[in-house]
């Protein structure tokens, strides 16, 4: 498996390319702020969605990620709702880990993005706050190659047991089988 | 014959037949077969499984000195922790493996059952039989394309499934729809979701033995189906939802069809809540089982009639109205117990404010376009194709090439039949999708099966899992 991205990322290089504001952004929902003034490392991004509901999105360092959903939960952020990787191949860092939390007495998503490299994908585990986080890890596991630390048995969970790779990286390629039509020539 | 033994009935019944002197030897079966054997296949030793055959013990299956753990190491087992709990003795505790081909496990979902008695004290679900790698071919494929991929994954609301996919990549594009085309993704959408409960109803009543259920459910449902065939063609997986709008207009005369489902289908549900609402075999099945509060709900993600059930008040429909929703009134029914009765009522109820919302689109369809008059998406008017070598080059780049959509990200859940149906993209700038990541509500159901089903009656397996309504196509994606 190539991995070209043991460099961490500079602080002004999205992974998709999004700008980074110069003074540091803090959503003014009463949740949140509490949520940012709780952890002031975290950057938050400003995006207004072109159409659809309004989505704040964290950005979290692996190393608060359990902290700070911890914290989210204690907030309001009680229902789990998602958990999946990307694989920015050739950006920096490799992987990402999304994270999905829904507040809903407040009516509030909070989507936490988390950078994971490419030469050391490991995170820790969600499930000692979320016991729902358990087979969204393991799917995340299983199609990405991304190890969540004290996960209870992270095993593959789509794929058989065998299977070799993880077939949501963008290296590994898609199958094929070539059709044959009756009657085609074989090209010699 | 002097000394011919006395018969009750006289000498009527005595044998005519005299008894032969020595008695001959008839072959049986097994002689036959060992026979057989020995001729034609192992010579004259006897194989030692021949002889053992018959004794006793020979179904055991596994040789006593060979450790499951061993298989479960090398991964060829699935992993059980079971089998390193020495304080457990084997014989309190048994497993059984129910599916995946179980005729009730609605699909090919496998439950590792853990059994004390008649009790049990855990499950274990095993999914992933109808993994078909829907995520990767959403990257293989344009935006135009993408439709016919994600309606395949869950094939009892295939509307719901492309309506998540049309919003969240025109979440992106930042395109608007016109009121038409939102009021007919609507329309469309909760006939689905009618369709969808009528499938659950039946299966749920089958489960617990109303074995008719399963006919009149069935019969229900292909009244809307049948409108379904009208409007796009097929009866599932229909691609009619695209971005940017719809495929076609409804077809002339959709208003009486849908008036006669309005009027058919009701009477339908009427029934079966006769037949089954104070149905004592059905309420003896059915309430107090397969409990799941609230907390746990939150905890493993639960949301739609499962979550309702358990008292929250909790529908995407009314906290993140999409499509125009927000224009219909209609109420969100919830339960109080969180057992499979609660469930049962709520899907009841549902779908009865479905129809609510449904009689309300056939009175207010405001007239216009079904689908966005921007040209980056939408492909031109047919007519115009014949006309304008421009509009056929158009036309050719967008199912060809696809459109762009611009790079970022973005997340957009809609309420399917089953809970929160949420589609995550992320667009790099490309025609095709970077990543789609497929949040699927019976997936967060089947995770807390274990939670409903622990300390539950083995008789109970069938009617719980019935409740939670899982479809494996959109479990396993």
């Amino acid at each position: 498996m190539a991995d070209d991205t043991g460099v961490e990322m500079p602080p002004d290089a999205d992974a998709d390319g999004a700008p980074v504001a110069e003074a540091p952004f803090v959503p003014d929902h009463p949740v949140l702020a509490a949520l940012a003034e709780r952890h002031p490392d975290v950057r938050w991004e400003e995006r207004i969605p072109p159409a659809g509901p309004y989505q704040p999105i964290a950005h979290v360092e692996r190393t608060d990620l359990v902290a700070f959903a911890a914290s989210a939960k204690e907030l309001g952020f009680e229902t789990f709702i998602d958990l999946c990787g990307v694989d920015h191949l050739g950006g920096r860092p490799r992987f990402e880990v999304v994270v999905e939390l829904l507040d809903m007495t407040d009516r509030l998503r909070l989507r936490i993005r988390v950078p994971v490299p490419g030469t050391d994908p490991v995170v820790p585990s969600l499930t000692p706050v979320y016991a729902g986080a358990d087979f969204y890890e393991r799917e995340t596991w299983d199609l990405f190659g991304i190890d969540f630390e004290g996960h209870p048995e992270l095993t593959r969970i789509l794929l058989p047991d065998d299977w070799e790779g993880h077939p949501l990286r963008k290296d590994y390629s898609v199958g094929s089988v070539p059709v044959q039509f009756k009657g085609a020539h074989k090209a010699t | 014959m002097s000394d011919t033994p006395h018969y009750p009935g006289g000498d009527r019944f005595a044998p005519t037949v005299e008894p032969p002197e020595e008695a001959v030897e008839v072959p049986t079966g097994a002689d036959e077969f060992r026979r057989v054997h020995d001729m034609w296949v192992a010579g004259t030793e006897e194989p030692p499984w021949l002889a053992a055959a018959t004794d006793e013990g020979a179904q055991e299956l596994l040789p006593a000195d060979v450790d499951p753990r061993v298989d479960a190491e090398e991964g060829s087992a699935v992993v059980d922790d079971y089998l390193e709990r020495p304080d457990v003795s084997a014989d309190e505790l048994q497993i059984i493996n129910m599916g995946p081909q179980h005729p009730s496990t609605h699909g090919v979902l496998r439950l590792h059952l853990e059994l004390e008695g008649e009790t049990i004290r855990r499950a274990k679900p095993i999914i992933g039989y109808l993994h078909t790698g829907m995520e990767k071919t959403a990257e293989t494929l344009t935006y135009v394309q993408g439709a016919t991929n994600v309606t395949r994954m869950d094939y009892l609301s295939p509307f719901h499934n492309e309506l998540a996919y049309a919003l969240v990549v025109e979440q992106l594009l930042g395109i608007e729809i016109p009121e038409r085309a939102q009021a007919i993704r609507i329309l469309m959408t909760e006939l689905n979701r009618v369709a969808s409960h009528l499938i659950w109803v039946a299966t749920q009543g089958m489960d617990v033995g109303a074995l008719s259920m399963m006919l009149y459910g069935w019969r229900e449902r292909e009244r809307i189906l049948a409108f379904f065939e009208k409007v796009t063609g097929l009866r599932m997986n229909h691609n009619y939802i695209r971005v940017g709008g719809l495929a076609a207009d409804l077809p002339d005369g959709w208003e009486d069809d849908v008036e006669e489902i309005l009027e058919q289908v009701p009477k339908g549900i009427a029934e079966y809540e006769e037949l089954l609402n104070e149905n004592p075999i059905f309420l003896d099945r059915t309430v107090g089982v397969g409990i799941i509060t609230p907390a746990e709900c939150h905890a493993y993600g639960v949301t739609g009639p499962i979550a309702r059930a358990s008292g929250i008040e909790w529908d995407l429909r009314k906290a993140f109205p999409y499509s125009g929703i927000d224009r219909y009134e209609f109420d969100v029914p919830t339960g109080r117990h969180g057992d499979v009765y609660d469930r049962y009522l709520v899907r009841m109820d549902e779908m009865k404010q479905s129809f609510r919302i449904v009689r309300q689109i056939l009175e207010t369809i405001p007239s216009g376009d079904y689908r966005s008059d921007d040209r980056k998406v939408t492909p031109p008017p047919r007519l115009r194709i014949d006309q304008s070598m421009e509009a056929l080059i158009h036309h050719f780049k967008i199912f060809t090439e696809g459109f762009k959509v611009p790079a970022g990200e973005a997340y957009q859940a809609v309420e399917s039949p089953r809970g929160e149906l949420g589609m995550y993209l992320v667009s790099n700038g490309g025609p095709k999708p970077w990543r789609l990541h497929v949040r699927t509500p019976s997936f967060a159901a089947v995770q807390a099966l274990p939670a409903m089903l622990a300390d539950s009656l083995i008789a109970d397996v069938v009617a719980t899992l019935a409740s939670t309504d899982p479809v494996l196509g959109d479990v396993d994606r």
